[in-house]
């Protein structure tokens, strides 16, 4: 073989942004006074920032490290291979934001991941498609009768997220406002689910409140069938498949889409940290400045109004809009004083929780993972590779983070991204990505910096356990824990959601009542992190639906 | 008897994990080797992907009235092609409806060859004069052509050939691959970086297999029918019977179109002032001073918004179906007056909007123009707003990239 590809043009990535470069220390005060500044450069005060540029607003994007995207990032870890550090999947991306935001232009390339490969402890495996005949046979060879119920499933579920879809691209209407435009939204939405067949309205009622695993059992009775479908009731959350609201972890996670098809994921062209600097390049053309390496101190307030912000080395910066992309922990507690918030606001806000629980393992590999029933095959690798492969073994890897230590056996959610998109990997070689839960941020009796390698270890003995000589592969690893994610990322216990997805925290609660507007008590200083309605994952929703915000007021 | 097996037969069997096989021009062609034909797709776009395009038929022209012959044939003027170059081509009728379209390859002063949809060499040959020095064979079983197509094609050739590295867009050169002569041509049908590899037919399998080997761990696979058309619509390449119809054969004019109307001008900007005389030259020329064009091929791309409102309200999940439809679909103005139709449409992925081929007349041309385009809807007829956009509607730089 004599072949050899030159390395992708577009290797920037996750290196230094194209952000252009911050002003030098003779700039005049006029020159640091801005429309709208956006604290924090990831999906979402990109997204905000963008929307805010492209209304004409003078926006200036600060962003504390020296590359935007937040946990969307990609960065190459060890040499020659890209890592999705943090956030590894698109699904959640809301449409209209792709489309606003002339994403396409600027490279956006969702890529199809079109199989999902669930291994088994017994060494037997569900290999989904995008065939649903295949499919069908597929589940037929676990269980006859759940391949009938699989169709079934996906109808109740796919009206349910029909109904629920909508919610993910609205302002959550103020529950506790006598405006008569928010008791008009208020009424809409009621009549749309009073509108809804009972059925579909009561299977949401149960998923919004409910456990997984009695939704799951309503179906099927095959273990890996319910394995596959459970874990994602469990993601980012303090939860198991048995616990009473991860029907509504489950539901969301499958409320996104990819090319139309609902609950469907995809991978973005050189990882989640691709698409943020897709986001970058089209906030900059809009016309936002993006300035990296500058860490927000506080945000400047003047008679209960936000002036601008001071960075840690003291530079000020003014806007009369100040947008804090960053967790409702940070939003409330740090950037600005508690005290001059409201009692109750402070209050809901330090019993928001974050309790993060989630880390990352991610290897760089000399070669693809064998499976043994598959042999020699490796386009299994072409989707995810979900080790959960019964109920009971995620709530068993739950009961050891419940009480305060990592799962000895941990759920894992593998994608070895080099395998669709072949730029983040040597030729031949392979990036692998492994979501881990159970790691609870807080742990019983050490500390994550002295377990780092102890999970490492327990995941790659895991992995070892399901495909056998999976060590031998193994060139880098990069442990993520949940302090990592806090410590690097910024993220509040290193919540990848920017707070828990339960029910007192979703909707017209996130992050508190009565602040799920987007706005916050002080004129001008805005919310539009992942800690804000509708949430975690990369939606764009949260810099989306606060840009919506802010321009209102603005014209008012 | 059953159908043809292509050169390159054995090993795309092996590679088929479908099993399913369709009919090109006498010749077993697969449908998609993968399950996914969308991850075919996007191996064109992000990886680079191999597409077996043997059964298309061509043509050897030569000899040293071969030049003089095809200048008189051809509606795109073939002289300035040097040896080492092809060309995009078409051929019509003395009415200017278009024949068929192909590509000519200027292999030598006095040789070319010609690919084309559908059997030629009667038509040819008619047009040979008495005392033409020339001679025209098919020679469409003496060689398998292979498609390498997509961003990586040309880093992992030159790794096979190194010419390919200095290669221009539509240019040509005979090399080798395992010994094995072959010629090459940057040239295919998905509108992207790509190459068409030209290899006797006796030692396909060699070059095949020389090939895969350089291409694996590069996510290089085969890809089917479906995906080769959702890249061409997308590139806005035009394919016989769907776009448009072979004038030799059409019943009525309704069903012919003037090169100028399938968007093929461009190839014609000599045509008002040439001495050289085509078949069709005369009436291309009025149809151009006259402007007396029915229509005009161009691209469509639909409103996203609308397109999803109007499925939502219907109380359906907006679909995105990637799978290329070749089949009509009516075009009318706000007052449902019918202004044209689309012939081909598709959900494109990398563009991620409802697109399509369209003839729209004249005063539509202009690209921004809205016109309506008929879907149906829970079994009823909507009018969703449609914008014209000159095609390609997808067209990377590195397509024809120095």
């Amino acid at each position: 073989m004599s072949a050899k590809a030159k390395p992708a043009p577009h290797k920037s990535a996750g290196r230094g942004a194209s952000a252009r470069a911050g002003r030098s220390g003779r700039s005049t005060k006029a020159d640091r006074t801005y429309d709208a500044i956006v604290i924090g450069g990831g999906h979402n005060g990109l997204t905000n920032g963008a929307y805010l540029a492209r209304a004409g607003l003078r926006t200036l994007i600060l962003e504390r490290r020296s590359l935007v995207g937040g946990a969307a990032i990609t960065e190459e870890l060890y040499p020659g291979f890209w890592f999705t550090t943090f956030s590894y999947a698109l699904s959640l991306l809301r449409p209209d934001v792709v489309q606003d935001l002339e994403l396409v232009k600027h490279g956006f390339q969702p890529i199809l991941m079109p199989t999902t490969f669930c291994p088994m402890e017994d060494g037997d495996y569900l290999l989904l498609g995008q065939d649903r005949n295949e499919n069908l046979k597929e589940i037929g060879r676990h269980s006859r009768r759940d391949a009938d119920a699989y169709d079934a499933f996906d109808h109740d579920v796919g009206k349910v997220l029909q109904a629920m879809k909508p919610l993910m691209d609205m302002v959550p209407p103020d529950i506790f406002s006598d405006d008569p435009e928010e008791l008009v939204a208020l009424a809409a939405l009621g009549s749309r689910f009073r509108r809804l067949e009972p059925k579909v309205l009561h299977d949401a009622v149960r998923l919004l409140t409910g456990s997984a695993a009695d939704f799951l059992d309503d179906y099927f009775e095959s273990d890996i069938v319910k394995g596959y479908l459970a874990s994602a009731s469990i993601i980012g959350s303090k939860v198991g498949p048995y616990s009473h609201g991860s029907g509504l972890v489950l539901l969301y996670h499958i409320l996104g889409e990819h090319d139309g098809v609902m609950g469907a994921w995809s991978f973005h062209k050189t990882g989640n940290g691709g698409f943020t600097q897709v986001l970058s390049r089209a906030a900059q053309a809009f016309g936002a400045e993006i300035r990296l390496d500058s860490a927000v101190d506080s945000v400047i307030t003047k008679g209960g109004a936000a002036v601008g912000v001071a960075l840690a080395d003291g530079t000020e910066f003014h806007a009369p809009v100040v947008v804090s992309a960053l967790d409702p922990r940070r939003t409330f507690l740090e950037l600005i004083d508690p005290r001059s918030l409201p009692t109750d606001l402070v209050d809901a806000i330090n019993r928001f929780r974050f309790q993060g629980t989630s880390a990352k393992v991610n290897f760089a590999l000399d070669g693809y993972p064998r499976y043994p029933a598959l042999g020699d095959r490796t386009d299994q690798y072409r989707g995810f590779t979900n080790i959960g492969p019964s109920m009971e073994y995620l709530e068993r890897a739950f009961d050891e983070g419940k009480y305060g230590w990592y799962s000895s056996r941990p759920y894992l959610d593998c994608a070895v991204q080099s395998f669709v998109d072949p730029d983040m990997a040597p030729p031949g070689k392979a990036v692998m990505s492994c979501f881990v839960q159970y790691a609870p941020y807080h742990l019983r009796s050490s500390d994550w910096d002295t377990e780092r390698q102890g999970l490492g270890d327990t995941v790659q003995r895991t992995l070892e356990s399901f495909f056998p000589g999976f060590g031998d592969l193994v060139l880098h690893r990069e442990v993520v824990t949940p302090l990592d994610i806090e410590r690097v990322v910024g993220l509040s216990e290193g919540n990848i959601f920017a707070g828990e997805f339960l029910a007192p925290q979703m909707f017209f609660f996130r992050p508190a009542p009565g602040w799920s507007q987007y706005r916050t008590p002080i004129v001008g200083y805005y919310q539009c992190g992942s800690g804000t309605h509708p949430g975690g994952c990369v939606t764009g929703g949260p810099g989306k639906l606060a840009a919506s915000v802010i321009l209102k007021d603005r014209a008012r | 008897m059953p159908l043809l097996k292509t050169p390159f037969h054995e090993r795309l069997e092996a590679l088929n994990e479908t099993g399913l096989w369709e009919h090109w021009s006498g010749y077993l062609t697969a449908t998609k080797y993968q399950m996914s034909e969308k991850f075919e797709y996007v191996a064109i776009r992000d990886a680079a992907a191999i597409f077996d395009s043997s059964p298309l038929y061509k043509y050897r022209m030569a000899g040293p009235d071969a030049e003089r012959y095809l200048t008189g044939v051809m509606a795109r003027d073939p002289r300035p092609l040097q040896p080492g170059q092809a060309q995009y081509q078409l051929w019509c009728d003395d009415r200017g409806f278009v024949v068929e379209d192909g590509v000519l390859m200027r292999i030598a002063e006095d040789e070319f060859w010609l690919t084309a949809a559908e059997p030629n060499l009667d038509y040819f040959r008619r047009l040979a004069g008495r005392g033409d020095d020339l001679s025209i064979e098919e020679t469409t079983a003496d060689w398998g052509v292979l498609a390498f197509q997509g961003p990586r094609s040309r880093a992992l050739l030159a790794g096979l050939a190194p010419a390919m590295e200095r290669l221009p867009y539509f240019g040509l050169v005979a090399t080798t691959i395992a010994k094995v002569p072959v010629t090459i041509s940057r040239t295919g049908y998905t509108g992207d970086l790509g190459y068409e590899i030209w290899v006797p037919a006796d030692a396909a399998l060699r070059v095949w297999d020389t090939l895969w080997s350089a291409t694996r761990g590069y996510n290089v696979i085969p890809f089917g029918q479906t995906a080769l058309s959702m890249a061409r619509i997308e590139a806005g390449l035009v394919l016989l019977d769907v776009d448009f119809h072979n004038a030799r054969f059409a019943w009525t004019d309704a069903d012919k179109t003037s090169a100028i109307e399938l968007g093929f001008g461009w190839m014609l900007r000599d045509v008002e002032t040439t001495d050289r005389s085509f078949i069709g030259r005369d009436a291309l020329r009025r149809e151009i001073r006259e402007k007396s064009s029915r229509w005009k091929l161009t691209g469509l791309v639909v409103d996203w918004r609308e397109y999803d409102r109007i499925f939502l309200a219907g109380g359906l999940v907006p679909p995105k179906d990637h799978t290329p439809i070749h089949d009509e679909y009516y075009i009318y103005d706000d007052d449902l007056r019918q202004l044209g139709y689309a012939t081909s449409q598709m959900y494109s992925p990398m563009l991620q909007r409802h697109i399509a081929l369209a003839r729209v007349p004249l005063d539509r041309q202009a690209p921004g123009s809205r016109v309506k385009l008929e879907l149906a809807v829970n079994h009823r007829y909507e009018y969703f707003d449609a914008y014209v956009t000159r095609p390609p509607l997808f067209n990377p730089p590195r397509k024809t990239a120095p």
